[in-house]
């Protein structure tokens, strides 16, 4: 048959050939200029200036009239608060996940809506290296913010306080770094991920949002309620009040927002030793109030750590999947 | 002559629905190869296919040498391709928005330059190449599709329903474009539903209906196939026994009176020159002309051919 002999030139090779990653670096460079340039990252990234100089203003009015006091100083220009407003870590637990979310949740469906979809994947590259590049190019993204906004405050500190950083603190404060990027990397995977679900940027963006909310409000209530549900106290035992304590806690860590909030927590106070519950006979010998090593601390919040990039990793594997399932055509 | 495409057997199911089936389609270098059928006969999927954005349910296809679905990169190096109803990312300029694709591509940035400039000077949309996309009007940014397929250089073009949308005088210039790509030894498949606009850019077509390439040629071999070589021809002429002496001519089959002096003779064969020489011994010849029936008449006869005879057989 001539079908047969004109099929012989190139034996079909058993798996796709090329490398993934082609292109990569060039979706990446246009993502990165695209978010860097557009409106709405400007809008975030100026709110979060404000409330940076304005949060850590406040708190360095606090730390002076205990300077000399603390040896951690700086790191209370995080988490410090003066009434009425919440300290620096507080205000970014909500702008970072808005920030992410902003950052994401049209990555896929924007390209389909736009009609780019089939003339970008037309080119030499694979689908990996389109939504890897996108994914890389938003964690840059808020890196670069982030990374920013450290310097501010800790110039701040500088210039307010006058006294340099320690060494452990700037470890700290870096550390503290790489949590919150995994902390927005959670919510950069999940609205990438209704991006990929949704054909509508709003209705992937609202979705985000309302998942935000489920956690950042209500997750904590629901919590409390189921624990006390399923463990009553009855007689008002210890072990009762301890049981209970420990569900509501179990309960509590399946939300980003708590595993976020303990890591921090660990991070920026050395004198946290634990972030469950504690008995009294556990603090037998310990000197209360003084910090525990860097190491210690990171002990304390590695699972937590590890929990929140595991998220980033399974959110962003799901919609790696999805989107090479899915049709060119809209 | 080389072989620029051929599939083998090809085939796309969605569940239930064929998109296509068992398409043996063959391009050779250097010509223009015209898709032609209805909306969602198809086309689209084709070429999807072609260029390994879409798995094939069966068969396989041979692009320039390279299989799609396993060598993809290699076979998209090679063939530009404009979707339908191209889109551009509208917050940037033509020209931020080419250099992205020439990045995709591999380009260095002084090749990137030369390469925009000369692409979009052919298109002719150099004066707005620093002008945002999203102000651009549908003819711009479909001429701004064509540099995009230009820019990587490519051996094949596939242009998907390129005139969809454009006005009669945009389209026409398209399809202008067009013909220069084959002059530049492109090899080109145009797929388009419109079939009486493209019909003469074409070196050969396949007409698709339902997922099956039912007719493949030039497009003057369809005719004699399908129409059986009818001629239609109109004579304008004064004199009392005109009908007559045009049913007297050898190859007449029918003569019709449609207005005063007007008459529409169907003819085997071309006749022209013996209706000419008779009618003008009797009478007053006013205007002779025959009609070229179009792809649109040759795709709805070979229809209702397939009907009838189906209706026959049963």
């Amino acid at each position: 048959m001539s079908t047969e002999v004109a099929r012989s030139p190139a034996q079909p090779a058993p798996r796709r050939e090329g490398s993934p990653w082609t292109g990569l670096q060039a979706v990446v460079a246009k993502e990165l200029a695209d978010h860097l340039t557009g409106v709405r990252m400007q809008i975030l990234e100026t709110l979060m200036l404000l409330t940076a100089v304005g949060t850590v203003y406040a708190a360095t009015q606090s730390i002076r009239q205990t300077i000399g006091e603390d040896p951690f100083l700086f790191l209370r220009l995080f988490t410090t608060a003066r009434e009425p407003l919440p300290s620096f870590v507080g205000f970014l637990g909500f702008l970072i996940p808005l920030t992410a979310i902003a950052l994401g949740f049209d990555a896929i469906n924007g390209e389909y809506n736009r009609r780019t979809l089939s003339r970008v994947l037309s080119q030499p590259i694979y689908r990996d290296a389109l939504i890897l590049g996108k994914f890389l190019a938003g964690l840059a993204t808020l890196a670069i913010t982030l990374v920013a906004l450290w310097v501010v405050v800790t110039g701040m500190g500088l210039f307010v306080l006058g006294i340099p950083p320690g060494g452990e603190e700037v470890a700290r404060g870096l550390l503290f770094l790489v949590a919150t990027l995994a902390y927005a990397g959670i919510w950069m995977s999940l609205s990438m991920l209704f991006s990929t679900l949704f054909r509508q940027p709003a209705t992937s963006a609202m979705t985000a949002i309302a998942v935000w909310l489920l956690f950042a409000v209500f997750w904590d209530m629901l919590a409390a309620l189921t624990s006390q549900a399923l463990r009553p106290t009855q007689y008002g035992g210890v072990a009762e009040e301890l049981a209970q304590a420990r569900l509501h806690l179990l309960l509590a860590r399946f939300s980003p927002n708590t595993l976020y909030a303990e890591t921090v927590i660990a991070l920026l106070n050395p004198a946290v030793r634990s972030l469950g519950p504690v008995l009294i006979t556990q603090l037998e010998g310990a000197v209360l109030g003084t910090p525990l090593p860097l190491g210690q601390s990171l002990l304390i919040v590695w699972p937590q750590f590890t929990a929140l990039v595991a998220v980033v990793i399974l959110l962003f594997a799901v919609t790696y999947v999805l989107f090479q399932r899915q049709e060119v055509r809209a | 002559m080389s072989l620029a495409v051929e599939t083998f057997g090809l085939s796309k199911r969605y569940g239930d629905v064929v998109a296509v089936e068992d398409l043996h389609l063959r391009l050779h270098a250097g010509e223009v190869f015209g898709l032609l059928g209805p909306n969602g006969s198809g086309k689209t999927t084709t070429i999807l296919m072609l260029l390994g954005l879409t798995e094939p349910t069966a068969g396989s296809a041979r692009v320039l040498g390279w299989d799609p679905t396993r060598q993809p990169l290699e076979v998209k190096r090679r063939v530009g391709y404009l979707p339908d109803s191209v889109g551009f990312y509208d917050e940037l300029t033509a020209w931020e928005n080419l250099r992205y694709t020439a990045a995709l591509n591999g380009l260095s940035s002084a090749e990137a330059q030369s390469r925009i400039g000369e692409v979009l000077e052919r298109m002719g949309l150099l004066e707005v190449a620093h002008r945002k996309v999203g102000t651009f009007s549908r003819g711009m940014k479909q001429r701004l599709g064509l540099a995009d397929v230009l820019l990587k250089r490519p051996e094949v073009a596939i242009l998907d329903e390129p005139t969809l949308g454009l006005d009669p005088e945009a389209a026409l210039e398209f399809l202008a474009l067009i013909r220069t790509l084959k002059r530049d030894g492109l090899t080109v498949l145009l797929a388009s539903h419109l079939l009486h606009q493209v019909q003469s850019v074409c070196d050969r077509v396949g007409l698709f209906h339902q997922g099956r390439m039912v007719l493949e040629g030039t497009v003057d071999e369809l005719r004699e196939r399908v129409l059986g070589g009818a001629y239609r021809i109109h004579v304008e002429a004064r004199g009392l026994e005109v009908e007559r002496v045009l049913r007297e001519v050898p190859g007449v089959v029918r003569v019709s009176r449609t207005e005063d002096h007007t008459y529409r003779v169907e003819a085997r064969h071309d006749c022209r020159a013996e209706i000419a020489r008779r009618v003008v011994a009797t009478g007053e010849l006013l205007a002779l002309t025959v009609d070229r029936p179009g792809l649109d008449e040759v795709y709805a006869r070979y229809f209702q051919q397939v009907e009838s005879q189906a209706g026959g057989a049963a």
